[in-house]
């Protein structure tokens, strides 16, 4: 069971449509099983039980999961593996002492990949998404998949089965949500 | 709309016909559709020039954040990225939010829930081939809705007309206090192009 945790300003909100339902989908088509929990109500049951950890997006707008970083400390000791998308992956970036910053981008625009990983392949150049107004610093240890140190775009903790990315995987890049599952 | 309200319609009436941002086949008839659902029309004007209808767009939500202190707006961008850009990039220049709730959802998986909520949606222009002049008014029910599935298989047409291959109209829902009746319309077909245009409508009671 795969754990999509909803990171929109509030439970049930008009936003989990278009940054929560899209990821269910392709984890649904690819005959995955998910749940979704919104952070405020997110409980240790529902993290233990998962074999897997999304961290969705957000809208443009919402910056209220960045207030709440206690509440995903859980992320320091899990030994699941976890996906952070954009918002979830500047609260990826927070827990592990990287800091999240003004830099927004919206629209579709090149992307190099740096660095040979499981979850991205090889490096080259790939079009994403993009919809945010912060972007993060490299946390400490962590490696470099996509971006540059200035504009980074993916990044893999050095150890453990974490990774972010700051696009969005649901337009144009659904392989990337497939192969996390696989993985 | 959840726990939101709706403030206002925006409806951008483009001079032509072929804009790239906005819908226009009948859309004379959003006034009605608004009075239809109980929620005011704030109706805005536009030459519909590639790039610089966008600041219409954008005088018309400011407009409307002005008029009815709006906090967003809801789009139904389903699959394209050249108006949610757009749209997403003035919202952030006025700071409001953007709501997208259709955004990536599967077409016909819409358009099944349309009707199985009970939305009456009748498709108003086609644009592409092979769309032929039998879809031109027909009502969006399941048998339209199987058609539309099997040229998506063998034409890459996309179902709900997010390519702008198909347009429709809505004239009936569950948000919708009155429904709307057409009186008169004209069809005009030729060569996988083809238009209704209404010509007389009137509201009645659902």
């Amino acid at each position: 069971m795969i754990l999509l945790v909803d990171l929109c300003f509030r439970p049930r909100s008009l936003s989990r449509r278009e940054f929560v339902d899209p990821i269910a989908g392709i984890l649904s088509r690819s005959g995955s099983d998910c749940q979704v929990v919104h952070f405020f109500e997110l409980s240790e049951e529902a993290v233990q039980g998962a074999d897997r950890i999304i961290l969705c997006g957000t809208a443009l707008k919402d910056d209220s999961y960045s207030k709440r970083i206690d509440l995903f400390t859980w992320i320091r000791d899990s030994e699941r593996p976890i996906l952070g998308i954009c918002a979830g992956m500047q609260v990826i970036a927070a827990v592990f002492g990287g800091k999240i910053f003004p830099q927004p981008k919206i629209g579709l625009e090149g992307i190099d990949i740096v660095e040979e990983t499981p979850l991205l392949g090889p490096p080259r150049r790939i079009e994403g998404y993009h919809l945010h107004n912060f972007g993060v610093t490299l946390p400490p240890g962590f490696v470099l998949v996509a971006g540059s140190p200035d504009g980074v775009e993916a990044f893999q903790h050095p150890d453990r089965p974490i990774s972010g990315i700051i696009f969005h995987p649901e337009v144009r890049n659904r392989w990337i949500v497939e192969k996390f599952v696989s993985l | 709309m959840e726990t939101d309200s709706v403030a206002c319609l925006i409806t951008m009436v483009s001079a032509d016909p072929d804009s790239y941002m906005f819908h226009t086949p009948n859309v004379a008839w959003a006034g009605l559709i608004a009075d239809a659902i109980g929620v005011p029309q704030l109706s805005w004007p536009t030459l519909g020039e590639e790039e610089a209808e966008l600041a219409d767009l954008r005088e018309a939500i400011a407009s409307a954040k002005e008029r009815y202190g709006i906090d967003g707006i809801v789009t139904g961008a389903i699959e394209s990225v050249y108006q949610a850009v757009r749209v997403q990039r003035i919202c952030r220049e006025l700071d409001l939010w953007c709501f997208n709730p259709l955004w990536q959802i599967d077409q016909v998986d819409y358009l099944k829930l349309l009707v199985s909520e009970g939305f009456e949606v009748i498709v108003t222009g086609v644009f592409a081939y092979p769309l032929d002049e039998s879809f031109v008014g027909a009502r969006i029910d399941g048998p339209l809705i199987k058609k539309l599935e099997g040229l998506r298989d063998q034409y890459a047409i996309n179902p709900s007309g997010e390519g702008g291959e198909i347009e429709t109209i809505v004239l009936d829902g569950p948000i919708f206090r009155r429904r709307v009746e057409v009186l008169k319309a004209v069809k005009e077909y030729d060569n996988y192009r083809g238009r209704l245009i209404i010509k007389e409508a009137r509201l009645v009671e659902r």
